[in-house]
């Protein structure tokens, strides 16, 4: 819209009313009151799932135009008028406002047609926007020895190479020369001076993120779109804690593969679930790539929460190494539409972690409302976290 | 740009014109760009106190732009001296039709009474007291912060078409006594029954007692706002009052369109007629440019279930002038509005040539009605009364503040659209500060009262 408003930058000649435009001003105050009424209800339109699943980084949004109220009369079915053309009394034909006459011209209604704008939303703002909402503190990362190499400057040295000479304090070292020798010649070696670096110890502030989706036949398409919606958000809000945040998408049956992100969401199996070949997979994974010790690792498994009983066993067994691996796991029960049970093979695992003082917990997913009791749980703080189901 | 070209003629059409009989103030003309005239067009004015909701027009108007519809030849406005903007993109015959049509407009505006007495009240420099509210209205922004500037001019921007133009601008409170009792009559009857000496007699006739406010139902909202909100700062009715006068300017242009469109489209066409210094080509080009602007909303064979104001109103002056006489058309233009110029001037003749019609429809489908010119005319004029806003009263103020509103839908013929009324209710709450409440009817004409908190 805004090329309307552009011309030819004004000359000397210019008018006031060129200076600026009025129309723009007013539009772009009404800009900023539909982004704050977007804003306000912003859960609940992400909570509906429209955002999601857009790689790119902004997210466009359709809204409609305020509308500046007025008093009006009740829209009536029947309306009456005055028209113009050829008709005799009692003549009937379709309103040519629907197009059912060629070339009559309908009534030039006050109101022209319905405009949509599309507003265009970057993601990090809304993430912002919602973290806001939320009050949530961020997750602790976890403190410990780290590689991360990072390099500080630290003092100046008379040798080094070329491209760290520092100018002007060599500059300053021929001028305090010149005042002590009096006439001097121009720069020797001995001006020169090179700026040094030291390498520093950091702590890790790296994170990998596991998402491990049960696709086992029991979860339904739905039951994958709460788990989707809830892993976006939190690759969100973990995004927004490390500056380099790696993801890691495992999906399994009885089986447990590696995917992409693009491919991770259409997986569909079938067949039975053993979430030990889950968790063996994570764990695999964070030996082969991720030393715990340099790495926060985090663990978000969505499942039905059904799981073989033969699995049990190895299931707790491997939960409990990758809870003790990883800064936190959280387990959400996938079950659409229904109320969420409690009490689940799975669920009971994740309490008795908990319980035992492990960086584990869990949550429910019956609606997409319920993604924000989950995020809620997960990142918010721990002491309100709450008995685990 | 031909603007030399074109300001040569004017003096040239004024002279012409005052020859004619014509009485007009002077005139200032400007060619602006295209935006600027949009601007003006969503605005009203050319520089006006800022709202989103012009935003909301300005869009419109980009889009309705953008498909080819809507193009924008002139604005004026009246006043002394008037001022003209006439699109810069103009051609040369186009510049001189619309300074023509131009001082038909001046013409029409220095002489209508209607329009007189507006500008008696508002004063000849609208365009800059509008200016001078929306520089007020910044200050107000910066002292008080645009949240709250906003709230006032979102009730007062709702109800700006409810104002009372039979009123003066400057209108004072109401009285505050209502008027003694009259002297009762000295009669036999009168007599006898003092000399019962009945209780309280003498207390109740002495005592002044205070006028209910209002003391009749107040169409004027903003005046009633502006002057009875319990808790309104003198800032916020400063604002409820530019407002108004805003909307006592544009009165007479919204209640005059027919009129005044068609006299200024009667005008260009004689004065083109009749100026021999234009050349061939460029009267040529003028006027048909002058057939697209008076082109029916209908030609040839078809249908329009619409009215061109600016073909109606040229025809109906052509006929005016043909039949009575210049003199009658400038008598005519002095003294009438929309409402008794249809009533007086549409006669069945010329209806029947214009092939006027009334209708009626529903789902999609037309019925035309049977020939009846009263009819005819108050379809016409049905969405020109009060200021084509529904009849909204303030009816009473309670004790606690609280103010009732009726709408008057017997005379509008069917209830308010709820949820509107609803909005409109919470905006005025806000200013107003004590719960405010509405009288209408729903759908089924049952009595239901809406009520904001």
């Amino acid at each position: 819209m805004s090329g309307d408003v552009s011309r030819e930058p004004p000359s000397s000649a210019a008018k006031w009313y060129e200076l600026f435009s009025r129309g723009a001003r007013d539009w772009l105050r009404h800009d900023a009151k539909v982004r704050a009424a977007v804003r306000a209800h912003l859960p609940e339109m992400i909570a509906g799932g429209e955002l999601i699943g857009d790689a790119a980084r902004t997210v466009r949004v359709p809204v409609k135009l305020l509308e500046h109220y007025r008093f009006r009369l009740r829209h009536n079915a029947e309306r009456q008028g005055a028209g113009q053309g050829q008709v005799k009394p009692g003549d009937v034909f379709t309103d040519p406002a629907q197009g059912g006459l060629p070339g009559g011209r309908g009534p030039g209604s006050e109101a022209p047609g319905e405009v949509q704008v599309l507003l265009e939303f970057r993601i990090d703002d809304i993430v912002e926007w919602v973290w806001e909402e939320l009050q949530l503190p961020n997750l602790a990362p976890r403190t410990g020895p780290s590689d991360d190499p990072d390099w500080i400057r630290a003092g100046w040295d008379r040798r080094g190479v070329r491209s760290r000479l520092d100018r002007r304090r060599s500059f300053r070292e021929l001028v305090k020369r010149r005042g002590a020798a009096g006439a001097a010649p121009a720069f020797t070696d001995e001006d020169l001076r090179f700026r040094q670096l030291s390498r520093r110890r950091r702590p890790a502030v790296r994170a990998v993120a596991f998402f491990l989706l049960d696709v086992s036949g029991s979860m339904s398409e739905r039951d994958r779109r709460l788990a989707k919606t809830f892993f976006f958000w939190t690759v969100q809000g973990l995004r927004r804690q490390y500056r380099a945040l790696e993801t890691v998408f495992v999906a399994h049956t009885t089986e447990a593969w590696e995917f992409d992100e693009a491919e991770f969401f259409q997986v569909s199996g079938s067949g039975g679930t053993v979430a030990s070949s889950g968790f063996a997979k994570v764990l695999e994974i964070i030996h082969e790539r991720f030393d715990p010790g340099r790495y926060n690792v985090y663990l978000f498994y969505a499942s039905d929460g059904d799981n073989a009983a033969s699995d049990a066993g190895a299931a707790r067994a491997a939960l409990s190494s990758l809870v003790a691996a990883a800064s936190f796991c959280g387990y959400v029960e996938v079950a659409a539409g229904v109320s969420p049970r409690r009490g689940s093979e799975t669920g009971r695992l994740f309490a008795e972690l908990a319980a035992a003082g492990g960086a584990a917990d869990s949550g429910a997913l019956g609606q997409f409302e319920d993604v924000w009791d989950a995020i809620r749980r997960f990142f918010g703080p721990r002491a309100s976290a709450g008995a685990p189901p | 740009m031909s603007e030399p070209l074109w300001q040569s003629y004017v003096p040239r059409l004024e002279r012409l014109a005052r020859d004619l009989g014509l009485r007009f103030q002077p005139v200032e003309f400007e060619a602006v760009p295209e935006s600027f005239m949009m601007e003006i067009a969503v605005y009203g004015l050319p520089v006006r106190m800022p709202h989103w909701s012009f935003g909301v027009r300005y869009i419109y108007q980009l889009v309705q732009r953008h498909m080819g519809h809507s193009r924008l030849f002139e604005v004026v406005f009246p006043g002394n001296p008037g001022r003209a903007y006439l699109a810069a993109g103009n051609g040369l015959a186009e510049n001189v039709l619309v300074s023509a049509h131009v001082l038909g407009h001046a013409d029409f505006s220095s002489n209508n009474l209607l329009f007189r007495r507006c500008q008696a009240e508002v004063s000849e420099r609208i365009v800059e007291h509008a200016a001078q509210h929306a520089r007020q209205i910044q200050q107000a922004i910066e002292t008080h912060g645009l949240e709250r500037v906003e709230a006032v001019l979102d009730a007062a921007l709702a109800l700006e078409q409810h104002v009372d133009v039979d009123q003066p601008l400057r209108r004072s409170r109401y009285r505050e006594y209502a008027d003694p009792p009259k002297p009762l009559p000295d009669d036999a009857f009168r007599r006898r029954f003092a000399a019962l000496d009945p209780p309280g007699a003498e207390a109740g006739a002495a005592a002044r007692r205070r006028a209910p406010v209002p003391p009749h139902p107040e169409r004027d909202l903003l005046w009633f706002v502006a002057q009875y909100a319990p808790e309104l700062d003198s800032w916020e009715r400063d604002i409820f009052l530019a407002v108004r006068e805003e909307s006592f300017y544009f009165y007479p242009v919204f209640a005059t369109q027919i009129m005044n469109e068609g006299w200024a489209s009667y005008w260009h066409a004689r004065l083109l007629r009749e100026a021999d210094f234009i050349g061939q080509q460029a009267y040529l080009d003028a006027i048909r440019c002058h057939s697209d602007v008076v082109r029916p909303a209908a030609a040839d064979e078809q249908i329009a279930l619409t009215l061109n104001p600016y073909h109606l109103g040229f025809a109906l002056w052509e006929r005016i002038v043909a039949e009575r006489g210049l003199d009658a058309a400038f008598a005519i233009r002095a003294e009438e509005d929309d409402f008794a110029f249809i009533r007086n001037s549409l006669t069945r003749d010329l209806a029947e040539e214009l092939g006027l019609f009334r209708y009626r429809a529903r789902d999609g489908r037309v019925t035309v009605l049977e020939t009846d010119l009263d009819a005819l005319h108050e379809a016409i004029l049905a969405s020109k009364y009060n200021f084509g806003a529904p009849t909204v009263l303030a009816e009473s103020v309670h004790a606690d503040g609280a103010l009732d509103l009726r709408h008057d839908h017997a005379l509008d013929g069917r209830g308010l659209d709820l949820d509107r009324g609803r909005k409109v209710l919470e905006y005025v709450q806000r200013v107003w500060r004590r719960p405010v409440r509405l009288a209408t009817v729903d759908p089924d004409g049952v009595p239901v009262q809406l009520s904001a908190p």
